[in-house]
């Protein structure tokens, strides 16, 4: 069987519902993994111990495990004990948190990296120590941490195609429809692969534009 | 939890870790392979071999993974290209990671101060006596620790070929969590065997780069 390219136009409705999709669950899961991973790290670094110890076991058993599994556990998992969500809500908490963890450690770093004196100066100023860390030292971190955040982001995406596994029809599952119906599997994957490299190439400009900005606000 | 169904079923879940340490081998081999060619290539005098290496690093770092598995499995056979499900494992895994290493290995090439190049030459070094000889000793101790990241990487990766039916760890936990409905337990089991290998592959990687270090 040779290469026919001609077909795809004919089903590329379904593809771009599903590169809407892709970029929904990126863009609701990065934030997730954002919020999560500014918790994870106060979590890490000023909580007490009895907090902080199972939760070092949680960061270490999501890191030292592949995503794939994480997503089955979370999908299944959560069905087991009675919560039956629909399958994308379940893959963004998958993504979220699994990133959620990458990024806590990024953002741990940065927390420590910035200078202490400005934790001294704002407890000098009548700050709490809950207030000194929201409002001085953690928007100074989450500044110097974006850029490496951007890579993390841009994993994310790519991570997306994941979810198709568990059933959510984003763009890897909707060139799998299109390919039960065509079965022409190496022109659509290419489409899917496209679309992909096209969002990873406009997320990285933007990342681009955000470093640039940053280092002027320097 | 239920102990007695996860002692049951654990040996088949040993079986299937052989099948991805095998994997992850196999993998890092032609990764390792593949990610040298890639950087001889990215630091080439030549544009055309540098144009190309960008391209490779660029395509294969852009896109997931798991459709480069799916293009070479599912549609390699179209344009001529027969793979049973662990060879297009191998093949589609360790291009991707190559494209990683490709980083990773010029990354370390590069951080070589200019000097020591220089300092060669004036010696009376050849330019390939001067890459074999003094820069790629030093960059080799650089890229230890990075590639062990990379190689970290590389094992959860495996995982992915699930998805095209090789039946390691992943795919054997997906199919006794379809058939038992037991998730945590057969997550917990995977992901302790998963654990040991990351674990014995990264305290290896450190026994190599203090191995390599001069102190």
């Amino acid at each position: 069987m040779g290469l026919d390219f001609s077909i795809i136009p004919k089903y590329m409705d379904i593809i771009l519902l599903g590169v809407a999709w892709t970029i929904g669950i990126t863009v609701s899961a990065a934030l997730l993994s954002f919020i999560g991973g500014i918790i994870f790290a106060v979590i890490a670094l000023y909580a007490h111990w009895i907090i902080r110890q199972p939760f070092r076991l949680i960061e270490w058993v999501f890191m030292g495990t592949p995503l794939l599994l994480q997503l089955f556990l979370i999908y299944f998992g959560l069905v087991q004990i009675g919560i039956d969500l629909p399958a994308f809500i379940a893959g963004i908490i998958g993504l979220g948190l699994h990133f959620a963890v990458y990024n806590s450690e990024l953002i741990q770093t940065a927390i420590l990296a910035v200078d202490k004196g400005q934790m001294e100066a704002a407890r000098t100023l009548g700050l709490s120590r809950g207030q000194a860390l929201r409002k001085v030292v953690i928007p100074q971190a989450v500044r110097d941490v974006i850029p490496p955040i951007g890579n993390n982001m841009i994993a994310l995406l790519k991570d997306s195609a994941l979810v198709s596994v568990i059933g959510v029809s984003e763009l890897t599952l909707s060139a799998q429809r299109v390919i039960g119906k065509t079965y022409r599997p190496f022109e659509f994957y290419i489409l899917a692969a496209g679309f992909y490299y096209v969002i990873n190439l406009c997320m990285e400009w933007v990342q681009h534009k955000i470093e640039r900005r940053i280092s002027i606000s320097r | 939890m239920d102990l007695e169904l996860m002692l049951k079923v654990y040996p088949f879940f040993l079986e299937a870790a052989w099948v991805t340490v095998l994997l992850s081998v196999l993998t890092a081999i032609l990764g390792l392979t593949c990610g040298t060619l890639g950087a001889a290539a990215r630091l080439s005098r030549f544009a055309y071999l540098r144009f190309l290496g960008a391209a490779y690093v660029s395509v294969f770092r852009g896109t997931p993974a798991l459709i480069q598995l799916f293009i070479l499995y599912f549609g390699g056979p179209q344009i001529g290209i027969q793979l049973d499900a662990f060879e297009a494992g191998v093949i589609g895994l360790g291009i991707n990671a190559g494209a990683y290493m490709t980083e990773t290995i010029r990354g370390a090439i590069i951080a070589v101060d200019r000097g020591q190049r220089e300092a060669a030459r004036t010696l009376g070094l050849s330019s390939w006596q001067a890459t074999y000889k003094v820069i790629l000793p030093q960059a080799a101790r650089l890229m230890v620790r990075p590639l062990g990241v990379n190689l970290n990487m590389l094992i959860k990766a495996t995982a992915l070929v699930a998805a095209i039916a090789v039946v390691e760890l992943t795919y054997t936990a997906q199919r006794y969590i379809g058939s038992t409905y037991k998730p945590f337990e057969m997550f917990l089991l995977a992901g302790i065997l998963y654990m040991i290998i990351i674990y014995v592959t990264g305290r290896g990687v450190a026994w190599l780069d203090r191995k390599v270090q001069i102190t």
